[in-house]
């Protein structure tokens, strides 16, 4: 009886330690593979078009999204922060309320989020099938790398595609924001405008979002490519391996938003 | 003797220590068509795979022109693989490119031709496996066939000197199948190169290749000209060539006695 508990208790700490050990290696084959990214790197900015064509193709498949996405966000922002700013008399610091949300934190966040979503799962999928159909080896075979032809141009696509959503999601807010404060609730518009641009700081706001959008590009873009290059190169593999994208890239936006955050307010 | 361009030598492979190759030795001479046989999963795709240097063997080593082919480092490795032209088991073919990239591709990564070169040089190439017609297309256009076609106007579009075809008859019709094996005659003898069929077709390929290698159970259990092979009376080669289900290679997977098992679990 004692015996068996036991032997049921090993059982389970032999599955964990299993796991763990698992995803150590697969942590250490990520950073390993970030490496070869970035050694290989050179190829992708020597050829630029291939660089220019990702771009074109990951900014264009979520731009529409982050765009609605953003209008959204932005109405509702300002719907939410009237009403409480009314209570305290406070109602044309609307304007100041919904660019900062927008550029300090949801504009980077929910823009990286959307990100990993659309344009990430279809780079894991890519990447996962030419993989299975032995694309990636073919092209081994020609002696040209995969990962400087195929891997590197995309993630510098990425990385300079997300501070530009990021950007475009914050100025499409401020629009919707705008919609709804001014002609909607009938806030201001002098007062909406200049104590936006008066409480908008570049440094403290603007650049500090550009960088934390700069970050979400290389986390979200390097987990699509590592889910892909890594999948197993079966149908199931890659869907899985899709899945594990969304949930890797979103953990890591708000696990990495905290920490950036929590170092950028300095009380 | 200096004349074998690929020369394997007690070659010794598995995955993730399950023995695949088990002391494998094959020489490919120059200039001729070679056959690798023998069954699915008897380890063919890798071997082409330890040629091309893409898998390091545990024991004894594969040498491509003379040189040693795992001691290469990347360099050098890419050096033989420019030598090589290697056709995948479905083309492999890049599906974000058309039919015309593809085929420019290893031009375009290796060479520094100018675009009108480059275009002359396509368009031979795909006249070549009679597909010029289709540059424009995009891979999922193209039926099984065409895409093998294309996929070995691309394999030789730097005219290297070892070509390898990875089952090229899988799943193709039989008028497809004739096509395909002339192609692959037609343009060995045209590069003036050496080529490695791996495929377990023993009509088609006993009708055009030089020579053959049967390998079963990691090791090369059989081997000569298709005439030899057609009169052998080895039981495994019998069984292969005359298509036999069950013989050395045996119909069932390793499972306990069949009697025992149905008996189990009824009180007898
Ligand atoms: N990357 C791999 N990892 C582990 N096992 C593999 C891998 N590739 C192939 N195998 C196994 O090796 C054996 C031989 O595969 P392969 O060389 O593709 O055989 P063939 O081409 O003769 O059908 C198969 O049993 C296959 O499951
Ligand atoms: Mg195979």
């Amino acid at each position: 009886m004692f015996s068996g508990l036991l032997t049921k208790v090993a059982k389970v700490l032999r599955g964990v330690g299993h796991k763990l050990v698992d995803q150590l290696w697969r942590f250490g084959g990520a950073v390993r593979f970030s490496g070869y990214v970035l050694l290989y790197s050179g190829e992708s900015f020597r050829r630029l078009h291939l660089t220019i064509r990702e771009i074109y193709f990951t900014g264009v498949m979520s731009l529409i999204i982050i765009l609605v996405s953003a209008f959204f966000v932005g109405m509702v922002l300002a719907l939410q922060g009237y009403n409480t700013l009314q209570k305290y008399g406070s109602s044309e610091a609307i304007g100041v309320l919904v660019a900062l949300s927008l550029v300090r934190e949801l504009g980077p966040v929910v823009t990286a989020l959307l990100f990993a979503g659309r344009a990430g799962t279809a780079i894991t999928a890519e990447i996962g099938l030419m993989k299975a159909t032995e694309q990636l080896s073919a092209m081994e075979m020609m002696a040209v790398s995969p990962i400087a032809r195929v891997v590197a141009p995309r993630f510098w696509a990425g990385v300079i595609s997300m501070p530009l959503l990021a950007a475009l999601f914050s100025m499409v807010g401020v629009l919707g924001g705008y919609l709804v404060a001014v002609p909607l609730i009938g806030v201001d518009n002098g007062a909406f405008w200049s104590q936006m641009q008066a409480n908008v700081d570049f440094r403290e706001d603007i650049v500090n979002g550009v960088i934390k959008s700069v970050v979400f590009g290389v986390a979200c873009t390097m987990i699509a490519l590592f889910e892909g290059f890594d999948a197993p190169p079966t149908a199931e593999g890659v869907s899985r391996a899709t899945t594990r994208t969304v949930v890797n890239s979103s953990l890591a936006v708000l696990a990495l938003d905290f920490i950036m955050t929590s170092f950028m307010i300095n009380p | 003797m200096t004349d074998n361009i690929v020369e394997i030598d007690n070659l010794s492979f598995g995955y993730k220590g399950r023995q695949l190759h088990k002391g494998i030795n094959m020489v490919f001479p120059r200039g001729k068509v070679v056959a690798i046989m023998g069954g699915s999963g008897s380890g063919k795709t890798t071997l082409l795979r330890l040629i091309g240097g893409q898998l390091k063997p545990t024991r004894g080593e594969v040498r491509v022109g003379g040189k040693v082919v795992h001691h290469q480092d990347r360099d050098g490795l890419h050096t033989l693989r420019r030598k090589m032209g290697m056709l995948f088991q479905f083309g492999a073919l890049f599906t974000d490119l058309s039919v015309y990239e593809n085929v420019a591709f290893p031009m375009r990564e290796h060479t520094d031709l100018p675009e009108t070169m480059i275009r002359d040089l396509v368009m031979m190439k795909l006249n070549a496996v009679g597909l010029r017609g289709a540059a424009q297309l995009m891979p999922t256009e193209l039926s099984g066939g065409m895409a093998r076609r294309v996929a070995l106007a691309r394999a030789v579009a730097l005219d290297p000197s070892i070509i390898m075809y990875d089952e090229p008859f899988a799943g193709l019709d039989p008028i497809s199948m004739g096509v395909v094996c002339n192609l692959i005659r037609s343009l060995n003898d045209a590069l003036g190169a050496t080529s490695i069929v791996v495929t377990h077709d023993v009509h088609e390929t006993f009708s055009f290749v030089d020579y053959v290698y049967f390998v079963g159970n990691g090791v090369v259990v059989a081997e000569g000209t298709p005439d030899e092979l057609r009169h052998s009376d080895l039981p495994f080669v019998h069984q292969f060539v005359h298509g036999e289900a069950d013989g050395p290679v045996p119909f069932h997977y390793p499972a306990p006695d069949y009697a025992a098992e149905m008996l189990r679990g009824h009180n007898v």
